[in-house]
């Protein structure tokens, strides 16, 4: 066993040759793609199948609401120690290829009308375990693969690594039997590679549960010693801040729909709703209002000229009372916060760019509720 | 063997790995392609992508205008 090692080990077990595509020569390597997240069970699964001398493919799935990647690369703060894409990090440490899928548009039908509802915020984590083993099912399909595997253990997840929700995610994926979770084998029925001997159960695990310690244990004995720390989920749909800012999305428009703009903005800058039918996006350093500038010309737009300040978008309908209102706000988080007037530059959509000489809004006069 | 290139702009990653990826399928091996991005973040990504999938980056920088520049020859 041995980490970063390539494997090319062929598998010759027994092999039964009676069911679906395994009319193979004893001697063919089997192949498996791996769904990557980037964090420390998926490589471990990896790793185990390695060992066994599978032939493993990693597959990424880009949905638009992955924490990896993205929002380091908006903030100025974060530039100087540029953030490692942890999928594209594990591929190399186990010495596979990486696919990474963009499936954005597909996605927006997991989120608007999960089957299986949301968990805790609006994250739909089975509905997006089942499209994520689909999608990986059509790609092995394509690709002449034999089988699925993932780092999910039973009972780490409330919503999609459950007992009762594992066969689910086999059923609706339509991988069937064709998809193998090595962490927590033991504890589930055989699977087609362990029924035809593609892999060895013996050698697979049993880890159950919310703990840590058999994960950190395997990867000792692996030898993996630096890998993402587990933490609260790789999407913002978990994220309660992020999903009240969706749903205020969706309430304002009066439906449930969403562009990957959409997406990519409520994950930037302060958002406040002062009226139902428009909010403010503030960047919030030089960075924010530097990626904010790139929708100048799809929003109404405002920055403070007499004194340094944000970006601020308008998104939605404002009358000349809410652009006041506006520039006010945007006098409020510039350096002029506490002058007695500060000038605003006004960029009104389809009109002439003004200026507006205003009052900055105290603090106290921001209610709690504007912020999102 | 032929010269391409991609834009990348005001793509966040990991975008412009996977419109790199998907160029790169199109090309033959030995061709070359320059992906020009606006994401840091690509600096590290695009040549990450390169080394786990065989292909070779040949140039990687930024700009005057803090644009990331890569130039990948497409392997076999």
């Amino acid at each position: 066993m041995g980490f970063r090692r390539r494997f090319s080990a062929i598998i010759t077990g027994p092999f039964s040759e009676s069911k679906r595509p395994t009319h193979r020569p004893m001697s063919t390597q089997r192949k498996a793609v791996s769904l990557i997240s980037g964090g420390l069970d998926s490589m471990l699964a990896t790793q185990a199948m390695l060992d066994q001398g599978i032939h493993v493919e990693g597959i990424n799935f880009f949905t638009g609401f992955c924490v990896e990647g993205h929002t380091h690369a908006i903030r100025k703060r974060d530039k100087a120690k540029p953030k490692r894409n942890n999928a594209l990090w594990v591929a190399e440490q186990l010495g596979i290829k990486l696919h990474i899928i963009d499936v954005i548009d597909e996605y927006k039908d997991v989120v608007l009308n999960p089957k299986h509802g949301y968990g805790s915020n609006l994250n739909p984590c089975l509905d997006c375990k089942c499209f994520m083993v689909r999608k990986a099912h059509e790609w092995i399909e394509q690709h002449g693969f034999d089988f699925i595997i993932t780092g999910e253990v039973v009972g780490q997840r409330p919503m999609s690594q459950r007992r009762d929700t594992m066969p689910v995610i086999q059923r609706e994926s339509g991988a069937e039997d064709r998809l193998l979770r090595p962490l927590c084998a033991k504890i589930l029925p055989p699977t087609l590679p362990e029924r035809e001997g593609w892999v060895d159960r013996e050698k697979l695990f049993d880890f159950s549960g919310r703990g840590r310690k058999p994960q950190i244990a395997l990867a000792k004995k692996m030898g993996i010693e630096d890998f993402a720390q587990p933490a609260g989920g790789c999407c913002f749909l978990t994220d309660a801040a992020y999903s009240s800012k969706l749903a205020d999305l969706w309430q304002a428009r009066g439906e449930r729909r969403y562009e990957i703009d959409d997406i990519m903005l409520l994950k930037v800058g302060r958002h406040l709703r002062p009226r139902p039918h428009f909010k403010l996006i503030v960047g919030r350093e030089e960075g924010e209002n530097r990626f904010l500038e790139g929708y100048r010309k799809q929003f109404t737009h405002l920055y403070t000229t007499s004194h340094p300040g944000p970006l601020v978008l308008l998104d939605g309908e404002a009358d000349s009372e809410d652009l006041q209102l506006a520039a006010r706000l945007a006098a409020r988080f510039s350096q002029g916060k506490n002058a007695d007037t500060v000038r605003v530059e006004l960029h009104e959509k389809g009109a002439e760019q003004r200026e507006l000489d205003v009052v900055p809004l105290t603090n106290d006069e921001i209610p709690v509720e504007w912020y999102l | 063997m032929s010269h391409h290139q991609l834009d990348a702009r005001r793509l966040l990653c990991p975008m412009p790995v996977i419109r790199a990826q998907n160029k790169v399928q199109e090309l033959a091996p030995g061709d070359t392609l320059l992906v020009t991005c606006t994401d840091p973040g690509a600096l590290l990504d695009i040549p990450a992508w390169c080394r786990i999938n065989g292909h070779e980056v040949l140039e990687a920088g930024v700009n005057e205008d803090e644009e990331v520049l890569i130039t990948i020859r497409v392997g076999g």
